[in-house]
């Protein structure tokens, strides 16, 4: 295991990624706990064909703009919407594909409508749990969500205990994007509040993990006891600009409101 | 084009600003409006559980709290006891709840992953978890999550909920925008599980699911057994001290 995991720049950070990989998006499709940079890099970077694993698929730009005057968006946020309008996405695997408004027709909509896209729908914690059954090295397991619903149609059933499971497999990913607080050199990860959900789930989840953050400290200053992320499961970190960084939005915030 | 862009606009405000939703073809009887629901949901929690609160009108539960009770909530995003919703001035993007709305700090809470969250969830710690519904059945199976007039929708942690709670509170309105029940012989929609809902709080009833069917336990002000009858599929037994709902 590399000592420094820290790389230059985002553009670097995701510049191996390839056509047709299938790719770990993390945070819950808010604003905190998203990893917009890197998102934002991989729209530049351009490669295609790209399946997507995430909570959803992302608002886009347009909606964005529209959402940010009735909710705290800051203006660097991106989500896995960008790569949707980029046309970058042949298929998403999400618990949240749509959004319950009418009226929030995002781009994975429109294109699934089109039939450009496909969508391989998931229970929220039979995501999680699929993820994280990637990084845990375990093939498949029993959940008790989903039968006598849609969610079993074409999977094993099995009874265990007198209560009814559905066979649910690993989803195996070569890059997870993740949004993590700080971290150290090593790759050792800490998150902030609710910014934790998917990302620490999907850390090492993938081939390869890369984590964006507001600031790499030195080896030894992170808490031993209060790391979330052990190093090995993290490949590369890069850090936010100034802007992006949580204490300067919460900065700008707070003279907002003045 | 401006007619569509204030539709839209309209539909954001009622989504983000709580606005409320008139309803067509609503006849003069008052039903509870979206706050007095959630009041009511909202009793039904005991001192020390924890509870998880699904989108739309669950979400306002967390104002009503009965004094002197101690609620833990648990979003699926990642937190447990958590405070109510921030003012504009609180606001912190690391701190939201399964809506995407802020909430505010309080001593003793803590954050997880979102497998940990599910763990959780499935694994049977949550007291009650109270969430919308656009249909449910006779023997209790929920249907919220496909939107059939866009053959579209999204299951997100609703059906993890429904099938790992201890205690399912559905909170909707009694009949649909044009006045059809929601209360059905059975879900036409697709399930989002099945024989999960234990209680049914609407704006003109309590209706409690047990093996012997739908029991009327409380009815709207203003409002008559047969009243509700008349808007619900399937037939409801009356509850032995059906009463009225209690506002206040």
């Amino acid at each position: 295991m590399p000592a420094n995991k820290v790389v230059d720049g985002f553009d670097g950070a995701v510049r191996d990624i390839f056509d047709g990989a299938t790719i770990l998006i993390g945070g819950f499709g808010v604003s905190g706990g998203c990893p917009s940079y890197l998102i934002e890099a991989l729209s530049r970077q351009g490669a295609k064909n790209l399946t997507i694993v995430g909570n959803t698929t992302g608002l886009g730009r347009e909606l964005k703009k529209m959402v940010a005057k009735y909710r705290v968006i800051p203006d660097w946020h991106e989500d896995a919407g960008l790569l949707v309008e980029n046309r970058q996405v042949k298929k998403a695997i999400a618990a949240f594909p749509v959004s319950a408004s009418p009226v929030l027709v995002a781009p994975f909509e429109k294109q699934l409508r089109a039939g450009e896209v496909e969508i391989e729908m998931v229970p929220q914690g039979t995501l999680a749990e699929r993820i994280r059954a990637a990084k845990a090295g375990i093939a498949a397991f029993y959940t008790p969500t989903g039968p006598g619903t849609i969610m079993e149609r074409g999977k094993e059933l099995r009874v265990i205990d007198g209560r009814k499971h559905v066979l649910e497999y690993a989803i195996k990913a070569d890059f997870a994007l993740i949004r993590a607080y700080k971290a150290d050199r090593l790759g050792n990860l800490i998150y902030r509040g609710t910014s934790r959900t998917f990302n620490a789930t999907m850390a090492g989840a993938a081939k390869v993990t890369i984590a964006e953050v507001d600031e790499v400290v030195e080896v030894g200053e992170l808490d031993p006891e209060a790391i979330v992320t052990p190093a090995l499961f993290v490949d590369r970190v890069v850090v936010r600009p100034e802007e992006g960084r949580t204490r300067i939005v919460q900065r700008i915030r707070k003279e907002e409101q003045l | 084009m401006e007619e569509e862009r204030e539709r839209i606009e309209q539909k954001l405000r009622q989504r983000y600003l709580g606005e409320p939703r008139r309803r067509e073809g609503e006849e003069g009887k008052p039903r509870l409006d979206r706050d007095t629901m959630a009041l009511r949901v909202a009793r039904e929690f005991e001192d020390g559980m924890v509870v998880n609160l699904g989108i739309g009108i669950p979400t306002l539960c967390v104002n009503f709290i009965p004094a002197g009770r101690q609620i833990l909530f648990h979003t699926e995003n990642g937190a447990l006891g958590f405070g109510p919703i921030a003012s504009p001035e609180e606001v912190d993007i690391d701190l939201v709840n399964a809506g995407g709305q802020f909430v505010t700090p309080k001593t003793g809470m803590s954050f997880f992953s979102h497998d940990e969250s599910f763990a959780m969830i499935r694994g049977g710690r949550i007291d009650v978890c109270v969430l919308g519904g656009m249909q449910v059945s006779e023997r209790g199976d929920l249907a919220n999550w496909l939107l059939p007039e866009r053959g579209i929708g999204s299951i997100g942690g609703a059906m993890d909920l429904a099938f790992g709670a201890k205690k399912l509170i559905v909170v909707m309105e009694h009949t649909t925008l044009d006045g059809k029940p929601k209360i059905l012989d059975k879900c036409s929609y697709e399930l989002t599980a099945p024989r999960c809902v234990d209680l049914i709080v609407t704006d003109i009833a309590v209706i409690g699911v047990t093996e012997e069917g739908l029991v009327l336990k409380e009815v709207a002000p203003g409002w008559s057994a047969e009243e509700v009858q008349a808007l619900t599929e399937p037939k409801l037994k009356l509850a032995p001290d059906l009463k009225e709902i209690e506002l206040m």
